[in-house]
């Protein structure tokens, strides 16, 4: 294996976030520019929102009823078994819905991404769609990004509500809690703050998942090897990128809107 | 030699303005990774005419194709493709150039995610006001010149890599380009498949008198061509009577270590004295 120098190394790394982070603006800017590809933006939300609706449905019920169960001996202990239905309901729109369900999405669409791209890009398909005279960021890019972020909101609201789902039948049918109870509970905890900060990552974390993907894709060199180290690398990188961007605004949107 | 013009060739020749040269290389260098690819090349190619560039594997064929049309940059010299220099455009600029120039990839780059008809009719959809009636004709009358109309809702997957040459020559000619760029167009292919592309590409030289630069590491192609025309009545490509020049003049280039070491006729390079020329046409 080639050695590189340090130097040379941070050089890399700074130009490949400069790319990221261009890649990145272009496909905000493509929003504004024509032509816009509509058909290709509802082909990708086919592919990504009801293509990942399985997973995610499956990831938050188990997500919300693991919750339940493993919260129940605490809770109990001290008398508030009572309290589940508040405790799955912050947990799952606050931060393991969209977190979990933008994990799940980033593990299946982030490496599609990559992979399709990489393909199409070591085929020199995206040299001949740029000798056609179309813009690869418009054409592929820019449909993958605004479908992954709105179908990603959705998918957040989805998984939240199959969790808490999952919460409610781990309480009615192991813990022997009235369900009315479980839902009132969980429905009268939940602020304004709350939804907020719940629907706002999805939106940022669709944005990191499709960029990632595209950025990989688009940058895979060395044929099929290359794909394959590309649709790892997104994968990877999307994952770790969504859960520090999660502490960050976490934090952020606590400071902004006073809430603890 | 020539039958009764297509729909296609009015248009075309209109387009045609013989004072301009299709692209021209001036003193254009890149170097790869520190490996200097081409070092200073230098040459015109006029309208109207077909110029095949020869050198070995790795020698920057390639990469003077993709230096046409601006899909990469050079780090030095001009280049100017239907009189623009597109070493100055940004790559939103030169979307609208490559509009005008047709390019036949070496693997064909067809989309495989698309039937053999989306993908010839890429450009006819990506313009978005042409009728869906006039796309399918467009579509249909170039994958005709080719021979390969029944392979319309086909997938490239499904195609020999003949066919699928064939249907990239479709993908470069359904918008009249003025300019038609092929990659090393019969590398890969047996004997009898690379001469049904090259009657193809002599075909198009002759039928539709499109600018053309070629560039392949078999001289026996080019010297087809050179030798060759297309007979419209008989639907094939025949030998040139003996001393007679084809109707498109034809030029050739050889590449060494970056460099352009012959540019001229075929009459020239037979006769060059040059010891690397000599071995490369022996």
């Amino acid at each position: 294996m080639e050695l590189t120098s340090p130097a040379e190394f941070v050089k890399e790394q700074v130009l490949a976030v400069q790319a990221y982070a261009a890649l990145a603006g272009r496909s905000v800017a493509n929003l504004f520019r024509k032509p816009r590809y509509w058909a290709d933006t509802i082909q990708q939300a086919d592919l990504i929102g009801w293509g990942s609706l399985p997973v995610v449905m499956l990831t938050g019920a188990s997500v919300g009823a693991v919750l339940a169960l493993q919260s129940s001996n605490t809770l109990q202990r001290f008398g508030s078994l009572s309290l589940i239905g508040q405790l799955v309901s912050t947990s799952m729109v606050r931060e393991l819905g969209p977190v979990l369900t933008s994990l799940m999405v980033a593990g299946r669409n982030s490496s599609g991404m990559a992979s399709e791209l990489g393909s199409m890009v070591v085929t020199e398909q995206i040299d001949a769609m740029r000798a056609l005279g179309t813009d690869p960021m418009k054409k592929l890019v820019t449909p993958r990004v605004l479908a992954t972020v709105f179908m990603l909101f959705f998918l957040t609201i989805i998984s939240d509500l199959v969790g808490l789902l999952g919460g409610a039948i781990v309480a009615q049918f192991m813990l022997g809690l009235d369900p009315h109870q479980y839902w009132n509970n969980a429905w009268q905890t939940l602020v304004f703050e709350d939804v907020f900060m719940g629907l706002t990552k999805p939106v940022l974390f669709g944005f990191i998942i499709a960029t990632v993907g595209c950025y990989y894709g688009l940058t895979a060199k060395g044929g099929t090897q290359g794909v394959g180290r590309a649709t790892t690398q997104a994968v990877v990188t999307a994952s770790v990128l969504i859960l520090t961007v999660d502490f960050f605004v976490t934090r952020l949107l606590m400071t902004l809107m006073s809430y603890h | 030699m020539s039958g009764p013009p297509t729909l296609l060739e009015p248009k075309l020749q209109a387009a045609t303005n013989p004072a301009q040269p299709a692209i021209s290389f001036q003193d254009v260098g890149i170097a790869f990774e520190d490996k200097v690819v081409l070092d200073g090349i230098s040459f015109r190619l006029n309208k109207g005419e077909t110029k095949a560039i020869f050198g070995v594997a790795g020698s920057g064929k390639s990469t003077i194709l993709k230096l046409s049309i601006g899909l990469i940059k050079p780090d030095r010299g001009h280049i100017y493709t239907l009189g623009d220099d597109i070493t100055q455009m940004r790559e939103e600029d030169l979307f609208e150039l490559r509009r005008k120039v047709g390019i036949v990839f070496q693997e064909s780059a067809l989309f495989d995610s698309l039937t053999v008809r989306e993908n010839v009719a890429f450009r006819l959809y990506e313009e978005g006001n042409i009728s869906e009636t006039e796309i399918e004709e467009r579509v249909r009358e170039v994958l005709r010149f080719v021979e390969l109309e029944h392979t319309l809702d086909m997938f490239p997957a499904s195609l020999s890599g003949g066919m699928r040459r064939r249907v990239a020559i479709a993908r470069a000619i359904i918008t009249q380009p003025e300019v038609l760029l092929y990659d090393s167009p019969t590398g890969g292919l047996d004997p009898v498949t690379s001469t049904t592309i090259v009657e193809l590409i002599v075909k198009q030289r002759d039928v539709y008198k499109t600018s053309s630069l070629l560039v392949t590491h078999r001289l026996q192609d080019a010297f087809i061509m050179a030798t060759h025309y297309f007979d419209r009545q008989a639907n094939q490509m025949k030998p040139l009577p003996k001393g007679s020049l084809s109707e498109v003049p034809m030029s050739f280039v050889v590449l060494r270590d970056g460099k352009v070491i012959f540019d001229g006729d075929a009459h020239e390079l037979a006769e060059s004295r040059d010891e690397y020329i000599r071995e490369y046409i022996s």
